[in-house]
């Protein structure tokens, strides 16, 4: 683990230009080009992620191998339209192209990735991309596509045009790369010939003549459009269609879940064990003195409390990414809008709020497709009170101990399940609520845009999903891992201070006990406490603490623990607690996730004060309620 | 015009070019019915939201042809340069465009 949070993995030298000799190549190209299919293939896992300062759009930095040239950077800039400062990705590219981003290498040359299925319209940005007069080489992708549907395109009457280099690749076969080697190595010769001849660009800033201009080069090129995406259109009609279109939203909706929750669940349960055994092994080395127990009682286990949660957060970024590969991602936003609008949120916002149902990290992550900030940041604000997976265990272990196996609607619907539904329905009322109230006060928009482009259906790799997958993983492990280390440590030292001290005594027991009088009205007691303070890390972490502190081993005599809790505590104070965990933050990765996406700190604390308050005030509700009305 | 719509719902091979020469009336893109072409006239958004449609392509003297709403009925897909993009009634309620009569 590295000292700082924000310590790359692949140490990229930040050079300054010098003449003659290229460093630093940015990608630039609209969305939709297959940009970043061409930087995964030219970098693989060489690259970093990290976000620009001060906004929340992510940077990509990567190493360019196998050029013959040595330390080639490449930068990956957000996908744009123009080079107007039209939003925040825009402002980002053309603060990176003139070398004003601070912490970015200035480039020194141009791959310019342009879409030949729709080169007319993808020409438009090359007009204020050639006018930064850096060496420029455009790249038509898709050429093999364009060219097996009809398609035509002159492109050495396209380099005349354009005065710059130009080639046909496919970023998904990896043809036609070497042409990037070829005009890089020309480049970086010293005296390579100024390639400046005298073009025609139309007037800068302006999309009408941009448009026009985009139009006449295409024509005088005899670019030939492939045959228009019938493909995509016959998809389109039966996955837009009015009754079959929804119909099939659902169910691929419902398969996702299905997935995740009958392999994901399996998984993370086996690879919590594989990660205790692994704890359990090393363990005698380590003697039995307090490193042992610092070692494997606190760091080890703690941040196996999270790991625990990684085969369902990849599986999930696997679904997401089959899903915006191919293209769906962008007509279940269509399907969803009008019913997310209701809210005051967009369609896009409806895949991740539907991640979070089993964990909201990877939900916080795929916000990036929700271009609108605001609505972005209300997505991201609400996505934890949907109810994830780590809720489970505490909501399971207290209805078991507390609710009555019931029948109420034949022997399929019963009490319990009532229970656990009012408590997944209870999370979802919330995130409504909270939308409605951020989209009404300080993430108020005077107007929310909503410009959904619809890519062509495409078959997703193995390849760029393996990809996603590894760099999803990567972020979520540096960016959550520091801080759930520091956290992990910090409960450790206040369990185990002063030294030899049952739990009870320890520091955070006394700070269990200070907190009583607190949630004493929510029918709370000191252990309870305990539980919520240690819960912080992570909200299933709470049943080994009541484990450990009713002198109960969760796994093996949960019996025992339940019979416990039913002594101890009272039906109120029961569901006081599962209510308090259904609008409680208590999750130190969506912490740490919600502060990388959001780039502030602000957000996070908000956040985890407003749901903490909620939730207080909730449990008090539920308590006080069942305490004078039921009992 | 009944005709175009129940093609391109199809998917019919030939992408059918309508004839712009005829009378044409101004109206609202989000007016159009579908299976139709519009020539973009003006735009009349807040400042970033129309760069970014002109960015987009979205300039006067554009063609823009409604391919399908929604399943909900809202928002419309619209194809423009041959790609498509969706927009919500608000929006294409402010791009005015000159809609031709077909015979």
């Amino acid at each position: 683990m590295s000292s700082c949070c924000n310590t790359p993995t692949i140490d990229i030298p930040v050079e300054p230009r010098v003449a003659g000799r290229i460093r630093n190549v940015a990608l630039v190209g609209p969305p939709n080009s297959g940009k970043s299919t061409l930087f995964n293939r030219l970098t693989g896992l060489r690259q970093k992620v990290a976000n620009y300062p001060g906004v929340t759009v992510e940077q990509r930095v990567g190493r360019l191998n196998g050029i013959g040239l040595p330390d080639l950077t490449l930068i990956d800039l957000p996908g744009i339209y123009g080079l107007d400062t039209y939003s925040e990705d825009a402002r980002v590219a053309v603060e990176v192209l003139h070398g004003e981003m601070p912490g970015t290498p200035v480039p020194d040359a141009i791959l310019l990735v342009l879409d030949s299925l729709h080169l007319r319209r993808q020409l438009m940005l090359a007009a204020p991309v050639l006018a930064l007069g850096l060496p420029t080489l455009v790249l038509l992708n898709m050429s093999d596509l364009m060219e097996a549907r009809g398609g035509h395109i002159d492109t050495l009457a396209l380099a005349q045009e354009l005065g710059v280099p130009v080639a046909k690749i496919s970023a998904v076969r990896g043809t036609g790369l070497d042409s990037i080697g070829h005009f890089l190595n020309r480049k970086a010769e010293p005296d390579a010939p100024p390639s400046a001849t005298r073009i025609e660009l139309p007037v800068v800033g302006n999309p009408r003549s941009y448009r026009q201009w985009a139009h006449g080069v295409s024509n005088r090129t005899k670019y030939k459009a492939p045959v228009s995406n019938q493909a995509t259109r016959r998809i389109d009609a039966i996955l837009l269609h009015p009754v079959w279109g929804p119909l099939i939203f659902l169910a691929v909706v419902f398969t996702v879940f299905q997935v995740v929750f009958s392999i994901g669940q399996p998984l993370s349960d086996g690879f919590g064990d594989l990660l205790n055994k692994a704890g359990d092994a090393v363990a005698p080395l380590l003697g039995h003195g307090w490193l042992e127990s610092l070692a494997i009682d606190g760091v080890w286990r703690g941040v196996a409390s999270v790991l625990v949660f990684l085969p369902q957060i990849l599986l999930l970024f696997l679904f997401i990414g089959v899903l915006e590969d191919s293209g769906y991602l962008a007509r279940a936003a269509l399907i969803a809008d009008r019913v997310m609008r209701s809210i005051g949120l967009n369609g896009k916002a409806f895949i991740p709020l539907l991640s979070a149902y089993a964990c909201a990290v990877p939900a916080i992550m795929a916000t990036r497709t929700i271009e609108n900030k605001r609505d972005r940041f209300a997505t991201i604000l609400v996505a934890p009170f949907m109810t994830c997976s780590a809720r489970l265990p505490i909501y399971m272990l207290m209805i078991a101990a507390f609710i009555p196996n019931k029948p109420l609607l034949g022997d399929f619907f019963g009490l319990r399940a009532a229970v656990m539904l009012s408590l997944y329905f209870l999370g979802f009322v919330a995130a409504l609520a909270t939308a409605r109230l951020l989209k009404s006060s300080i993430l108020k928009a005077s107007s929310a845009p909503f410009i959904l482009e619809l890519p062509q259906y495409r078959l997703p790799t193995f390849r760029s999903l393996g990809l996603r997958v590894v760099d999803r993983g990567r972020v979520f492990l540096r960016q959550a891992g520091t801080v759930i280390l520091a956290v992990t440590l910090v409960l450790w030292i206040l369990s185990h201070v002063p030294f030899h001290a049952a739990l009870g005594e320890s520091v955070i027991g006394r700070l269990g006990h200070f907190i009583e009088p607190v949630i004493r009205p929510l029918g709370f007691n000191w252990k309870i406490g305990i539980g919520l303070l240690t819960s912080v890390m992570a909200r299933e972490v709470i049943v080994g603490t009541l484990g450990t502190l009713y002198g109960a081993d969760p796994a093996t005599q949960s019996l025992g623990l339940q019979a416990a809790l039913r002594h101890d505590l009272t039906l109120g104070g029961a569901m006081a607690l599962v209510v308090f965990f259904a609008f409680a933050l208590q999750c130190t990765s969506t912490l740490a996730i919600v502060r990388r996406e959001t780039n502030s700190w602000k957000w996070p604390a908000l956040q985890f004060c407003y749901m903490g308050v909620l939730a207080y005030l909730a449990a008090l509700a539920t308590n006080q309620i069942i305490l004078n009305f039921i009992h | 015009m009944v005709a175009i719509a129940l093609l391109s719902f199809f998917g019919a091979e030939t992408e059918l070019e309508p004839d712009l020469s005829g009378a044409w009336k101004l109206s609202l893109l989000s007016e159009l019915p579908i299976g139709t072409t519009g020539v973009v006239e003006s735009l009349d958004l807040p400042g970033e939201i129309q760069h970014h449609l002109m960015h987009m392509g979205f300039v006067p003297e554009a063609r823009i042809t409604v391919v399908r709403r929604a399943p909900a009925g809202d928002p419309t897909v619209y194809s423009i340069d041959g790609f498509e993009v969706a927009l919500r009634r608000d929006t294409a309620s402010a791009i005015r465009v000159r809609e031709y009569e077909t015979r």
